[in-house]
């Protein structure tokens, strides 16, 4: 069956816009905020008219009805990654507030001076940040797996850091520049044995193919909606439920609290426990549409499409003369391609390609360790999801020698 | 907006004016954009208080570099009373500029605040002393 690309890009509005006069829109950033179907505009748009009131504890017709929505999107996105409670699975504003939430409680009641954290070279800052805040609070130490030339972990280095029984290993499941997937499963039955938990920045992973908590077998799992189709506003922290029931709190307020006194209070059961305050009831509504919009494309299909599209941006880039893309073989990665161009600054790629429409990212796309590591300041970076063509890549390659000329 | 890549600046990233060091100098300042990764050095030599030499070094996108080669170009011989007088809006003219949206005026401005910051005196982190 092949991959009907045209009913995909009917399903997203935003598609079929002009970004000039006779400059229809290429959108090659969805890497950084995927844009968003009909199905998940129309969904929030539907509860906004129809359903809105706060939720919990409501009796009224309108809270019963949000309630029922946020609630049936947790259940969504639970079954969307094979999660085996909705209890496991936590609302937060994106995956930068889940991973921080996992450094917050469970960082802070677990770690002592002298312990060592695991992160990689490869990481987004907001899977370095954190645990580098945290590092500095505790006096935690922090060992780092580096990358290799060819855009993969260096597992070699890995092996001999576990010699140290580290206790968490925070790593990325899909790197957002090189676009390497990494080996979840060795890395987490490695950590596991050596008695250290694993935190998996799935921001990149969980919008693009099939991901299950259960088989990966690891301890956390961080993830936006707004780069899978859904809103921004709201992200998952997935936890292991006994992990989640020890951890402390994150967030003091309303809806966290099984009880409050004047001087203490009890925490509520999951997930509320980890949910402070009025939550992004819209927001989750839209991303329960959104997991629903995925799963009936079929994260396999969705898969195979992007596979087949960068190993062809991947061959007719290699093509343009001083380019040089990052990161492993078509293979070995997702839909991204980050590269740069002999003589042009990625900044003056991204303009000049934007006269024509064409949407790519250039810059450090918060991983600035990386860029060092291949000591570059910045890279342009397209990246690709369900609704791009092979067309679109005809065109970004046409842009690329658009931008040799004129710097020519 | 389309003719961000005019000519001119174009003509000043490929055949940039004043490139270079100047060691030893009068003022030496030198700033980076760590979003996109621009750096800019300006050196300048005095006679009295006129920009006698100047040279700028660096990397950086086409607006950046070509905004710090025509910015030499316009300081080279002005006292720098006449310097400080410089602002951003005769900047974004000089470059035809006037319409960069949030994120590219500030690989316009880079030369400038190079310049400003050098000739007020402020220590920059490549001062050798």
């Amino acid at each position: 069956m092949t991959f009907d690309t045209a009913k995909i890009r009917a399903d997203f509005p935003i598609l079929s816009r002009e970004v000039r006069p006779g400059a229809p829109l290429v959108y090659l950033d969805s890497t950084a905020s995927s844009q968003k179907p009909v199905a998940v505009i129309e969904a929030m748009d539907h509860y906004y008219r129809h359903s809105h009131a706060n939720i919990h504890r409501g009796v009224h017709t309108l809270a019963e009805e949000a309630t029922a929505l946020y609630e049936s999107a947790r259940e969504k996105v639970a079954r969307f990654i094979n999660a085996n409670s909705t209890k496991e699975v936590i609302f937060t504003r994106n995956a930068t507030e889940a991973i921080n939430l996992v450094a917050n409680t469970w960082g802070r009641a677990n770690l002592r001076a002298g312990d060592v954290i695991v992160l990689t070279e490869m990481e987004h800052h907001s899977n370095l940040v954190p645990w580098q805040m945290l590092a500095a609070e505790k006096g935690a130490a922090i060992e780092i797996i580096p990358v290799t030339d060819e855009g993969e972990l260096d597992l070699s280095v890995f092996d001999s850091i576990l010699q140290k029984s580290p206790k968490i290993i925070c790593f990325t499941h899909m790197s957002n520049v090189l676009g390497t997937v990494n080996p979840v499963m060795e890395i987490a039955v490695k950590a596991h044995a050596a008695g250290a938990l694993v935190l998996v920045d799935g921001a990149q992973s969980v919008p693009h193919f099939a991901v299950d908590v259960q088989t990966l077998d690891v301890d956390f799992l961080a993830f936006s909606s707004h780069k899978m189709c859904g809103p921004t506003g709201i992200g998952v922290l997935w936890g292991r439920r006994e992990l989640l029931e020890e951890m402390p709190p994150f967030l003091g307020g309303g809806d966290m609290i099984k009880r409050v006194y004047l001087r203490e209070f009890k925490a509520a059961d999951l997930p509320n426990k980890f949910e402070a305050g009025t939550p992004a009831i819209a927001e989750g509504v839209g991303l329960g549409a959104a997991v629903e919009y995925l799963s009936s494309v079929g994260m396999k299909s969705i898969h195979q499409h992007e596979q087949a599209l960068i190993a062809d941006a991947l061959e007719r880039l290699e093509e343009v003369p001083g380019v040089k893309v990052y990161g492993p073989i078509a293979e070995r990665k997702g839909g991204v391609a980050a590269f740069t161009l002999a003589g042009v600054h990625p900044h003056d790629i991204a303009q000049i390609l934007d006269r024509d429409g064409i949407a790519v990212r250039a810059g450090h796309h918060c991983a600035m360790p990386l860029h060092d590591r291949y000591q570059i300041p910045a890279t342009a970076r397209a990246s690709f999801y369900l609704y791009n063509t092979f067309g679109e890549v005809d065109k970004l390659i046409e842009g690329l020698y658009k931008v040799k000329k004129l710097f020519g | 907006m389309d003719d961000m890549y005019r000519e001119i600046i174009l003509d000043h990233y490929k055949n940039p004016r004043n490139r270079g060091r100047l060691e030893p100098a009068d003022i030496s300042y030198e700033d980076d954009n760590p979003l996109c990764g621009d750096r800019v050095r300006i050196d300048i030599r005095l006679e009295g208080d006129r920009v006698k030499e100047i040279a700028f070094s660096g990397q950086g996108c086409a607006i950046s570099q070509a905004s710090a080669s025509m910015l030499t170009e316009e300081v080279l011989g002005k006292t720098l009373a006449e310097v400080k007088q410089i602002d951003k809006q005769e900047v974004l003219e000089m470059m035809g500029l006037e319409q960069l949206g949030p994120t590219r005026i500030k690989c316009a401005l880079l030369s400038l605040k190079v310049l400003k910051a050098g000739v007020y005196g402020l220590k920059g982190e490549t001062d050798t002393e």
